[in-house]
């Protein structure tokens, strides 16, 4: 795979965090009884940006949070050359009652969001859940599962691969898009 | 990210590496997590069947291996020996293929023949674990002792552990020792002379006829059953002699007066191989070691299933 070309990064991609946090603000005036989940590994890392961006606009201390991690729930188990290690779920909370946010960096095919429901209800029966996702490569679904929240848009064809760059340390994130080396050439 | 196991069946911990067993370890913590939820259950094993073949009695390792089956939401078939055509005459390949062209994919088995599970995976396209072969090897309850060990000391590299107890009919202790020393531990065995093999030493491990001074070398003391019912001849004069001279009581932990962990693979004869007070005490983790089971084995079943890839899938 070659270098791969940044379609979102700094001061755009910092606006556009801000802008996904404000939509799920004006959705939800009470956060007693929501709570923003992010899916293993790389939807945490986004679902924390968000939850520290949203209570800093809602003046809260504190958001409701969780780690949802769906490897025992995929549909491709077996089908795989390696079995995916497992990460750790963190979810102390019941789900019953509760507006969920699930958090994932890039929607796809929509199978992980497929698992992540299914994983979602092995801990009670929300009210409601929404998705966010940062990057929503729209026209590669397999399934009809759609984006309540997106960040940016990607019409890339079938072979290519998108990926979410975090740099905490330096605070430099960025959207990448990879063609894959078939294609260059 | 580990590449799996190296096996495709678990006939023993002899078999397999240091690197199968951290990684099975690494898979029943996050299993661990997954029993210990409201909703006990995930559906990682939906298409996959399970055949529990038990050619001996067992209650804890049968029940563990089908909770654990049940909650990665495997089809589980059970078959005891008594109750079927094994008393007509069938053989052991015969059974089990019958049993295999019901379309089964993984078959667990306990037999009564050392090497039964070994002749299997040489005749039958199934994932074979080894719950259980003669006086042989019973990996899942070495795996299972090694996750507890952990849980209570951490890393047991460099950690002794002495296993106490009738060692020549014990599947156990040779899985144990097996086990221990993959991850680094120093063994010891301790029990009568009659009932510790006679070439032990050259696995490595310590020999000793000293209960008490076993215990106060040890970090953790895995005390097994005498087993009379595989005892042709009598290898102890009586239960109340081996009581008297190898059985763990309150006074000897209270004399060492130091944090010790005392394990049990069940079932126990309470007064034989040690006394009520001190299975019941707080050196004992006999119940987290039937808890921890259901994880370890939920994690065997889970990475030997990876192996077996979907007829026709494309990866």
């Amino acid at each position: 795979m070659k270098d791969g070309r940044s379609i979102l990064a700094g001061g755009r991609f910092d606006l556009t965090i801000s802008r996904l946090a404000h939509e799920v603000v004006e959705n939800y005036p009470n956060w007693d009884n929501a709570c923003i989940i992010g899916i293993q590994e790389s939807g945490v890392v986004l679902s924390d940006v968000l939850c520290s961006q949203i209570a800093k606009i809602t003046k809260r201390k504190r958001i409701l949070t969780g780690k949802l991690d769906i490897t025992f729930y995929r549909d491709d188990f077996r089908m795989r050359e390696v079995p995916l290690a497992a990460s750790d779920t963190e979810l102390d909370f019941s789900l019953d009652g509760m507006r969920v946010i699930l958090v994932d960096d890039v929607l796809y095919t929509g199978r992980t969001v497929q698992a992540a429901l299914a994983a979602l209800q092995d801990y009670g029966r929300p009210a409601q859940v929404e998705l966010l996702s940062l990057v929503d490569r729209r026209f590669v679904r397999h399934l009809p599962i759609e984006a309540d929240y997106v960040g940016i848009t990607v019409d890339a064809i079938n072979d290519s691969y998108v990926k979410v760059s975090w740099d905490q340390e330096a605070g430099d994130h960025s959207v990448i898009l990879y063609h894959n080396q078939s294609q260059q050439s | 990210m580990s590449n799996g196991l190296s096996t495709e069946h678990l006939l023993g911990i002899k078999y397999i590496t240091a690197d199968d067993i951290r990684l099975i370890l690494d898979t029943a913590k996050t299993f661990k997590d997954v029993i210990n939820r409201p909703i006990k259950k995930v559906p990682s094993l939906r298409d996959v069947t399970i055949a529990n073949l038990f050619f001996e009695n067992s209650t804890r390792t049968r029940i563990s291996f089908e909770l654990a089956e049940k909650r990665l939401s495997a089809d589980v078939v059970n078959f005891s020996a008594s109750s079927s055509s094994v008393k007509k005459g069938e053989t052991l390949l015969d059974t089990v293929q019958n049993i295999l062209s019901m379309k089964v994919d993984m078959v667990v088995m306990r037999h009564p023949a050392p090497g039964a599970h070994h002749f299997l995976s040489q005749h039958i396209d199934a994932n074979i674990i080894n719950a259980g072969d003669g006086t042989h090897e019973h990996p899942s309850q070495a795996l299972l002792d090694a996750y507890s060990m952990q849980e209570q000391v951490g890393d047991l590299n460099g950690k002794k552990v002495v296993i106490v107890g009738d060692i020549t009919h014990s599947r156990v202790a040779l899985s144990n020792i097996h086990c221990l020393q993959k991850l680094g531990a120093k063994v010891r065995v301790c029990g009568p002379p009659t009932l510790i093999p006679k070439h032990l030493s050259a696995l490595g491990v310590e020999v000793s006829y000293d209960i008490e001074d076993s215990l106060r070398w040890c970090d953790i003391a895995n005390v097994l059953r005498i087993q009379l019912e595989r005892q042709d001849i009598k290898y102890i004069p009586s239960l109340r002699e081996y009581a008297k001279y190898y059985g763990v009581n309150k006074d000897m932990l209270d004399r060492l007066d130091k944090d010790i962990v005392i394990m049990h693979p069940g079932p126990i004869n309470r007064g034989v191989e040690m006394t009520s007070d001190v299975a019941d005490s707080e050196h004992s983790i006999i119940l987290d070691q039937v808890e921890n089971g259901v994880a370890v084995r939920m994690a065997i079943l889970y990475l030997l299933a990876s192996k077996r890839k979907k007829t026709g899938a494309t990866s």
